[in-house]
């Protein structure tokens, strides 16, 4: 098998049509801007770049390291990919990956196609810029490390934004989905973590030129820095809300109206999201959590043993 | 690695192969699109549009059963919409316990999980079935009819076109570390996780460097050969009568496929 699919990649027919609409708009919204931006600041010189670097992480993806029981890391690119050429380039190139994996492979759907280019693309080149460029001028190690934990919360900001997608949408729960989605990417984004800091470290080594001043990883605005840590910051508050309090969440979503919109009112029996096999406490939210994690390790280590023989 | 490597195209004479592409972009979204827009269990309407999408394989001349074939490819993630399951209210079907708690299969829980399965189902049969009668430059032309910015559809355009070469390369570095992993048998060769990481990283960025250079190349090879910023084509996409036919006749059949689910 030359393609291992990431567990984010949602296919058309979980997601309502509303919730698809509102993904895309906010995608083409964000992809105009990096466009204009793009077109401004690029020569036709960065076309077929952009082209190759697509290419680029799509590849990189495929690069695995063995962790345990048939399991092996690899990444997204999301953080990387903004972090080497520049935020908007970034986001157009994981733009290309997402839609070509989606119209080629079926790696996603098309009409949900917003929502994952959304989830894996803008926002995890915003926070893996984003906090990169907060610490442009420090050390080494100090940048390192910070891209690593710059990939780490992409991953788990891709889950997270995942998950609420398909609670609006009405096909997962969201005390289960929240815990779980979570749960697997704080491994998978460990991965992610390890791969971009050693591939920059790799980068800055061999081209100092690529990262250093004046390079495009260097030139964005400071704004992502305010970008970057404004959704990073939605990310760690929002997860305990929602793996702690669920109903708190939903009762935000409730009175603003999200709910009811995302899940076609019209016609669809609005869940009233009630719990018979798990109490309200923590407990029950961490153990679900544990199940979802012990379920989903198990399949992954299947399909990936089932690969793994295919190949 | 062969440049078709990736291709999903089947050559085939036939209507389908021969239509606009931007037409069966348009009919393939709308159809998606309608399946998100069917309620929940009309059991009638997704026959209908299951016929809808054999009868779309027939005319393709690949065989009734081929999108069915390669359609099982989204169902892993149907992990995620378990839940609906147990969490939605309705008459309890069957009770089992897992773990300490008591889970209750209700029958409008089952009801909306296989409609979410359905839906998913039909809808990547069809995007199966686009990719498998359209070439995918012809596919990205449509979409650039369709007002994709010509920056996005000209990066995947290159994205297709050096896919299998950086693939290459990731099989050559792949290779490379497996031909100097060697390790007494019984043991694993090499280090910890921390330290496999490490190595992939290096692959990565050693990756990242080579497609940054062979990008340079790419460059001044363009240029060499009057790239001015913009890709042509010869295959001039021109709708057809029976272009607008089809567009018009799958659209129709689709919004009868709403009405029904809607009676």
């Amino acid at each position: 098998m030359l393609y291992a699919p990431a567990p984010l990649h949602i296919p058309d027919g979980f997601l309502s049509i509303v919730v698809s609409i509102i993904c895309w708009v906010i995608t083409i919204v964000t992809l105009y801007f990096a466009i204009s931006k793009t077109n401004q600041s690029l020569g036709e010189k960065q076309i077929p770049l952009m082209g190759v670097m697509a290419a680029f992480i799509f590849a990189a993806q495929m690069i695995n390291f063995p962790v345990a029981g048939g399991t092996s890391g690899h990444m997204l690119g999301g953080a990387l990919a903004a972090i080497v050429l520049g935020p908007w380039a970034g986001m157009l190139v994981m733009t290309a990956v997402i839609a070509l994996q989606a119209l080629l492979f079926q790696d996603g759907g098309l009409v949900v196609m917003g929502a994952n280019i959304l989830n894996m693309g803008l926002i995890t080149a915003a926070i893996g810029y984003g906090l990169y460029r907060s610490v442009s001028g420090s050390s080494k190690t100090v940048k390192l490390g910070v891209a690593g934990v710059a990939a780490w919360l992409s991953v788990m900001a891709g889950a997270l934004f995942t998950s609420l997608q398909l609670w609006l949408s009405g096909t997962s729960q969201l005390n289960i989905v929240i815990p779980a989605m979570m749960g697997v990417h704080a491994l998978i984004g460990v991965g992610e973590a390890l791969i971009t800091v050693f591939a920059l470290a790799f980068i800055i080594q061999t081209r100092p030129d690529l990262l250093g001043e004046g390079s495009e990883s260097a030139k964005g605005s400071r704004n992502w820095i305010y970008a970057g840590g404004i959704i990073s910051l939605l990310v760690v508050l929002i997860s305990p809300l929602a793996s702690g309090d669920p109903d708190g969440l939903e009762r935000v979503a409730i009175d603003l109206g999200f709910l009811d919109a995302g899940q076609n009112a019209p016609y669809s029996i609005i869940p009233d999201y009630t719990l018979p096999f798990l109490g309200e406490t923590a407990l029950s939210t961490i153990l679900a959590g544990v199940i979802g994690i012990a379920v989903v390790a198990v399949i992954m280590v299947l399909v990936g043993r089932g690969l793994k023989a295919k190949s | 690695m062969h440049f078709d490597a990736f291709d999903r195209y089947h050559e085939k004479e036939s209507f389908l192969h021969k239509l606009d592409p931007r037409v069966k972009v348009l009919v393939t979204v709308i159809f998606i699109v309608s399946n998100a827009l069917l309620p929940d269990g009309t059991w009638l309407a997704f026959i209908l549009a299951w016929l809808f999408v054999l009868v779309a394989n027939l005319i393709s001349k690949l065989g009734i059963g081929f999108t069915l074939k390669r359609s099982i490819i989204a169902l892993p993630f149907a992990l995620i919409a378990i839940t609906v399951l147990f969490s939605i209210p309705g008459e309890p079907l069957y009770t089992f316990h897992f773990l300490s708690s008591q889970l209750t299969i209700t029958d409008n829980g089952l009801l909306r999980f296989v409609s979410i399965l359905i839906r998913s189902w039909l809808s990547v049969q069809m995007a199966i079935l686009l990719v498998a009668v359209t070439r995918f430059p012809d596919l990205i032309h449509a979409l650039e009819h369709l007002r994709v910015p010509a920056i996005l559809t000209t990066i995947i355009a290159f994205l297709y076109r050096y896919l299998f070469v950086l693939t290459d390369e990731v099989f050559r570095l792949l290779r490379a570390r497996e031909s100097r992993s060697g390790a007494v048998t019984g043991s694993r060769s090499g280090g910890g996780v921390l330290w496999r990481a490490k190595i992939a990283g290096n692959m990565a960025g050693q990756l990242f460097l080579r497609s940054f250079e062979r990008s340079d190349r790419i460059y001044n090879a363009m240029v060499a050969r009057g790239y001015v910023g913009h890709l042509y084509t010869l295959n001039a996409h021109e709708m057809k009568s029976y272009d607008y036919f089809a567009t018009a006749f799958a659209i129709g059949l689709i919004f009868i496929l709403q009405v029904i689910g809607r009676l």
